[in-house]
Order: C-alpha cells, then structure tokens, then sequence
C-alpha cells in the first residue's frame, strides 16, 4: 500500500486542485462520464498489468480493439448471430490472439516488445481490411442489442456499468494476483524466471497465460468500447489505448522490469490518467494540449517517485 | 623496514544506527602480501572502500608513502596509485584487451578528431598482459577469454595505472583449481616486481600459501595479526569468529544403502559423447570434484531437469525416473542448491518466507489461495531451523549475506522431505561460521538417509566433506576415489584428465 500512496496522494491533489479552480468538475454528471471512462479503460489496464508484471508488455490492444469492434459489428449487424454468442466469439478470439503472443513469447522466444508491435500492426490492418476502410457501427437505439448498449452505456444504482465490472474484475483480479498461487507465480516470474524455474514453476506457462488473461479482459473492454462509441472506424478506434493501459500500470507502479504492481495501484492510475483527460476540458486548456498534458504528468510523477526510491535506497544503504 | 605504502590509523566509519569501523589500523608495506580476513560484515568491504575512494572515513588517518592524504573519488584513489580488483568484474565485454585496458584513457593521435592511437595501445598493452604471463592477443574481445583471463586484463589496467598497491577482492571466487594456482602465482611474481597486495579472501589454504602477513577484522575492530610463520587454519579461523570450531569437518559412521540413487550413462547437452554413470548411497556424501567447465554443473542441471538430458536413466531406490523439468524432479524428492545463489537459487527481491515456500506452495493453500498464516508459520519455523538470521521472515533475500542466502536456499528443499540432494558449490562466497553450519547440516541430513551429491572446486571443501569423491574432466567421469585414496594430488590428477 506505501507504494501506491504516493500516486495516490497526486490523485488526490488534483482533484481537488481542479474542483477549486472549475467546481463543475464535482457535477454529478461529469462525475459519472468519468466512472464510465475509468470502467473501460482500467478492466483493460489490468490485462496489461498482469502481461508487464510478468516482465513483457502488449501494444497491441489498441488494434485489438478496432478487430473485435470491427468483427463485432459484422457478426451482430450482418451475420445476425445472438448477442451472446457474439461476445464469447470476439473475447474467445482476443484469448486465442493472447495465447499466440505467448507462444511467441515463450516458445519461439521472441522478445514481447517486438511479438506485440507486430500485432498492432497486423490487427490494425486486418480490421481495415475486414471493415473495406468502413466505418462500422451498431445502428440507433431500436435497432437492439439492449443488454450489450445496457453494459456499456447504463447505469445501475445510478453507478455506470463499465464501472461497476470494473469494480467486480477487480475483485476477482485482486484476489487472483495477491491471494493466489497463481498470482505469488507472476511475480517470482517476473522478478527472476530463472529462479523460478529452478523452484519447479512452469515458468513458461504462467507467462504465456498471462498474455491470455490480457487478452480476455481486453475482449471484455473491447465490446464495452465498440458499444459506448457505437461507431467503429478502423483506422482509428481504440488509437493509442495501449499506451493509456501501459501508463496507468506504470504509474500505478508496475516496474517494466517485471515483478512489481498491484491491482489498486492500476486502479488508480488508470483513474488518474482519466482525471487529466476531464482536467483538460474543464480547464479549458487547449484540446490540442491533451497528450503533452498526460505526458508532462505521468513523466512528473515517475520522476518524483524516482527520487523517492532513490532517497529511501541511501537511507537503507547507509544503514547497511 | 622500508616505509609504509599505506598507514591507516583510527579509521572509523559510522552508518546511521551501526559503527562499520571502528578505530582501524591498517599497514601495508612495499612489495608485501597482506591478507585480510573476517567474517561477512566484519568490515572488510567498508575497509576498502575506503581506501578505494568511495567512502570517506569519519575518524582516523590516512597516509600513503608517508604524506597523509584524503582520498575523495575513485579517481584519486587511482591517482594515488591504488588498484581495486573487485569480486565483479568491471570490464566491458564487447570491448578487446586493449579496449578495456585504456578505458577511458586510450592514447590519441593529435587532431581535432582525437582518433584512437590503437597501434600504440595494443603496444602497451601487449606489455602490461605480458607481465601477467597473459598470452592472448590484444584484439581479443573479453567475452572470447575466461573469468580467469578478463580478471588478469583487470590486473593490467590497474597496472597501466601504476598501481602499487593492489586490493584484491575474493579473487579466487570463480577460478579453478589450475586458474587458482596461476593467480597466486601472478600475486608471488607482482610482489616480487614491488606491488603491495591486499588480499581479501574466505580461502585460507590460499592465504597460507601467499600471505606475508594476516590482518584479521570482526565486528569492525581489529581482532588480530598473524605474522608469516604464525599463518595457519586455525589461528585465522580463531581470529575471525573469536571462538575455536569444533568438528569443522565431521565424517558419518551411519548405516548406507548402496545404489540408492543411480544415475545410469547419463549424457548432457553439452557432453553428449561423454556418458555418465554414477551410484550414491543413501546417507552419503558423494563429492564431484574437478575443473570449472568439467561437465560436472551440466551433470546437476540434467538431474534436476534445468538442462534435461540427451540421454540415460535415472534410478531412485530402485524405481525408474523421468525427468524433463525441475517439476519432475521435485516430485520425486530430487533437489539442486545450484551454484548461482542469486540469480538460480533466490528471487532476490522477495521475501524470505516467499522464497522458502516457492517449491510448495499448493501445501499452504486451499482452493488455489495462499493461506498466509499457514505459510508464515512454516517459514518462520525453517528459518529458525536452519538458523538464518533475519529481523523476521518478511526480509528481503537481497539484503541477507551469503551464508544466510544459502540457508534460504536450503529451507526451501529441506521442507519437502528430500531424498536426493544435490548441492552445486554450497559455500562460494560465504564466512566460515556459516560454512560450517552448513557443514554440519549437510552431514545430518545424511545421517537421517538423504543421498546427496556435492559439487565443488574448493579442494579443502571436497576432502574435509565427502564419504567418496567422483571426479570428472571435460565431461567424462576419470574416477571415483573412495575416502581413504581421496587426497589433493590424487583428485588433481583426475581433474587434469589422467585416469587412475
């Protein structure tokens, strides 16, 4: 938990650093636009985490995105399976597609940098390819698909769905990564493989089933995005998403090097990267400014944990 | 007597909560070796560091040729004409000798570009690896050479320094009984040419073969000297734990099952010509002994299934194994301490009590959860078992030393009943209290019907340990030496690939 104070108090500071300044960020409404935001992109952010906890990364999530939207479209809009059905084809296949990345990754021993960039690019054009550059989408209201538009766009208790799954997915993931076997596994993976591999862990398989747990929750994000925006352009859905769910795991406090986070730090990054994309709107900070806002944050914040760590290390070096 | 190269008087270092140092005196002479010995976290380290340049003392005085000095970086430390040859490397692998030579000083030829005068560095260079008995050439890149020769290429760059006084720093560690033997030597012939050696080594037949004199530190504070004829096992090891060790080696009378464990033309990946076969007996200690690169890790890793075999059997009291993975072997009670505690042995950045029930865990959970108490518990109860010393089980590994790393290492197996257990180098780099610990443990564990197969290239370790004594050269088994043949001359010949 002392690790993720840290960026929880940066949180913490600009909220209410932008409420001061424009208090319509406290409005009900903007309040639930960004719930359901955070929803979407933390069940995602988590996959992610899991992936660089265990020493890789995945880039191409973003292009899975436009994919599955894609694939989504066509199965329920021309294809007219049921919805159901539907889904479980297009999370079945974001798995098969984090299996793939595994088995790079551990059997061809191909580093995931390199396995997942050519994802992105492969999924990217395969989703315009699919979609012949169309934009694809869901049709109107009467068209159907309520429960899935429910998912994505509704709100029980007045809390927006995506961001109740997320709190339900975090759960199971919190349970899963702190609690578990399994979970003790991905950081002895990540940390050391080798070690690992001389206690008798199958070190290769919990790698590769972490790209499949990855690619599940991306499946599940990628339905609730295709149905929030209800439109889905090829060439541009889901552009840069990736990199949201990399940084809200490396500012939550997932080391690229492997071994380190935790779900409720994802969390928060994943909701922090959200308060500076409502904190660009509200104070009426040019949109234009929306990336270099981000990056001057997220960069701040690492520094500053830096030179915490780095203070800490010579406190304990001294004491050695 | 000539004057001192190096007078420290009073040293003192404080660190917040603990004095390192504690009014340290220190003379080197010129021309002379002294070996520095203590226990980890006696202050060797600190000691040196301070002459090295990194740390700066608290109290106390420095001189060197006389003129008392300050030294505050690295670089002065250099200037005055110290050398630091560290128990890691410091060289560059993808550079040539000459390359790592000059690093950092390369002669250049006038110009504004300031170009590389190679032909004048690989002439220097030539010179100083020359001086070493260091026959490569200079254009030789370090990753083609062996540990042995990339430390020599360390020596010449401290010589290219005009070091005359040189910190040695465990450098033994990682050399072979034949690469040992060369670099006293090389010690014997740089002392002869005038250089002062600090010697710091947990060695001590080596320390008795070229020490001139014995500086013994524990606790901080000097414990003790030893001037040449005085050098001798066990004066140091008094001086280092400040009590006399009983039973250092101790041998088992307990009842044997031959051919518990067999290992039948076993062929590893890399020797896969050469088939090996070998027995241990239940309650035995069978040493492997020969040259760093004899094939005899390769041996370990194929039981243990790290390296899976090309070929042979393995038997366990009388059953049939197949192993293809560290699980496999697990499964059947089969475990490896291997060589590289920190990065094979230990998830250095865990905790102690994550480490000891990595192997286990599915014993500490129900329906895939780890229950945390379960599993404290546990550990809590090996590590008191095994004696490591730690604040609680939740430490980092990282921070413990050597000896307690291994005793981390050794919870790990101990709580899953092992019925082989195969022990690669168990005491490189540790202090002689926990040597013996460890010692001790590996004998009992015997005694209660554990076969265990220890490898090792400290020559002290395999004679004072083993029941029988395998040796191996380039991949092949030359002999098997029961305990009354086992001596020094008679494993060295076997390790240089003579058979009996």
């Amino acid at each position: 938990m002392k690790k993720e104070l840290g960026i929880f108090i940066l949180l913490i500071v600009l909220c209410v650093a932008v409420s001061i300044i424009n208090p319509q960020f406290l409005n009900g409404t903007n309040l639930h636009n960004m719930a359901r935001l955070v929803g979407m992109f933390g069940i995602f952010s988590i996959g992610i985490g899991l992936v660089i906890i265990t020493g890789g990364i995945d880039l191409s999530v973003g292009s899975v995105f436009a994919l599955l939207g894609v694939l989504l479209s066509q199965m329920l809009m021309e294809w007219h399976w049921p919805s159901a059905l539907a889904v479980i084809a297009v999370i079945a296949l974001a798995m098969s597609l984090g299996a793939l990345h595994g088995f790079l990754i551990t059997k061809v021993n191909i580093q995931p940098f390199i396995v997942t960039l050519c994802g992105l690019l492969f999924y990217r054009g395969a989703a315009r390819f699919i979609a012949h550059d169309e934009t694809k989408g869901f049709g109107s209201e009467e068209s159907g698909f309520e429960t899935l538009r429910t998912l994505a766009s509704g709100s029980l208790f007045g809390i927006p769905m995506p961001f109740i799954l997320l709190i339900i997915i975090a759960v199971i993931m919190w349970v899963i990564l702190h609690r578990s076997i399994y979970g003790r596994y991905l950081y002895a993976v990540g940390r050391n493989e080798e070690a690992a591999r001389y206690s008798g862990i199958n070190s290769r398989r919990v790698i590769a089933s972490a790209y499949i747990l990855s690619g599940a929750l991306a499946g599940v994000s990628g339905v609730l995005i295709a149905f929030y925006t209800n439109s889905v352009s090829p060439s541009s859905h889901g552009n840069f998403y990736e990199l949201y769910g990399i940084a809200a795991a490396v500012l939550g406090g997932c080391s690229l090097r492997g071994g380190e986070g935790s779900i409720i730090g994802i969390l928060i990054g994943a909701t922090l990267l959200q308060v500076l994309q409502n904190l660009v709107n509200l104070l009426g900070i040019p949109s234009s400014l929306n990336f270099a806002v981000m990056g001057a944050v997220i960069l701040l914040g690492v520094v500053a944990d830096q030179i915490l760590k780095r203070r800490a290390a010579r406190s304990r070096a001294a004491r050695a | 007597m000539a004057d001192a190269v190096l007078e420290m008087r009073g040293v003192t270092k404080r660190f917040p909560g603990v004095v390192a140092l504690n009014s340290v005196d220190l003379d080197v002479y010129p021309a002379e070796v002294v070996a520095l010995i203590g226990e980890n976290g006696a202050g060797k380290s600190t000691l040196m560091k301070i002459i090295g340049g990194v740390y700066q003392p608290d109290e106390g005085q420095l001189r060197i040729d006389g003129q008392p000095v300050v030294i505050h970086s690295v670089s002065d430390a250099i200037r005055l004409g110290v050398g630091f040859i560290h128990q890691e490397l410091n060289v560059l692998d993808n550079l040539d000798v000459a390359g790592n030579i000059f690093l950092g000083r390369e002669p250049v030829r006038g110009g504004p570009l300031r170009l590389i005068d190679r032909r004048r560095m690989e002439r220097e260079a030539r010179s100083y690896i020359g001086r070493l008995g260091l026959v490569v050439s200079p254009h030789t890149p370090l990753d083609k050479l062996s540990i042995a020769q990339k430390q020599l290429v360390e020596i010449a760059k401290a010589l290219s320094q005009n070091a005359r006084l040189l910190i040695m720093d465990e450098p033994t560690s990682s050399l072979t009984l034949t690469e040992t033997g060369r670099l006293l030597a090389v010690v014997k012939e740089l002392r002869s040419q005038g250089v002062s050696i600090i010697y710091i080594s947990h060695r001590l037949g080596e320390i008795e073969e070229i020490a001139d004199r014995v500086v013994a530190l524990r606790d901080g504070q000097n414990a003790g000297r030893l001037a040449r004829e005085e050098i001798h096992h066990d004066q140091m090891v008094r001086l280092m734990v400040g009590r006399e060790l009983k039973n250092f080696y101790e041998h088992s009378e307990a009842e044997t099952q031959p051919g518990y464990f067999a290992i039948e033309n076993l062929r590893t990946a890399r020797y896969p010509d050469s088939p090996v076969s070998l027995e241990v007996a239940k309650g035995e200690i069978l040493g492997i002994a020969g040259l760093v690169g004899a094939g005899r890790s390769e041996v370990a890793q194929a039981i243990f299934g790290t390296d899976p075999a090309a070929g042979g059997a393995l038997r366990l009291d009388g059953q049939p194994l197949v192993i293809r993975s560290a699980e496999d072997a697990i499964r059947h009670g089969i475990y490896l301490i291997p060589e590289d505690r920190r990065n094979s042995g230990l998830v250095i950045d865990m905790s102690i009590r994550e480490n000891i029930t990595m192997p286990a865990l599915r014993r500490y959970a129900a329906a895939g959860l780890i229950q945390r108490d379960r599993e404290r518990e546990r550990a809590a109860e090996m590590s008191k078992r095994l004696n490591v010393k730690a604040p609680t089980v939740e430490e980092r590994v990282g921070n413990l030393s050597g000896g307690n790393q291994q005793k981390v290492v050794l919870a790990k197996w101990l709580s899953l009943q092992p019925r082989v257990l195969i022990f690669d180098e168990p005491t490189r780099g540790i202090d002689v209290g926990a040597k013996a610990e460890i010692y001790a443990l590996m004998r009992s564990l015997a005694r209660e019907g554990v076969a265990i197969i220890m490898i090792s290239s400290d020559m002290e370790e395999v004679l004072g340990v083993s029941d029988r004594v395998a040796v191996m050269h380039e991949g092949r088994l030359t002999g098997i030496l029961e305990r009354a043949a086992c001596s020094e001359e008679a494993i060295m010949r076997l390790a240089v690939g003579k058979t009996a």
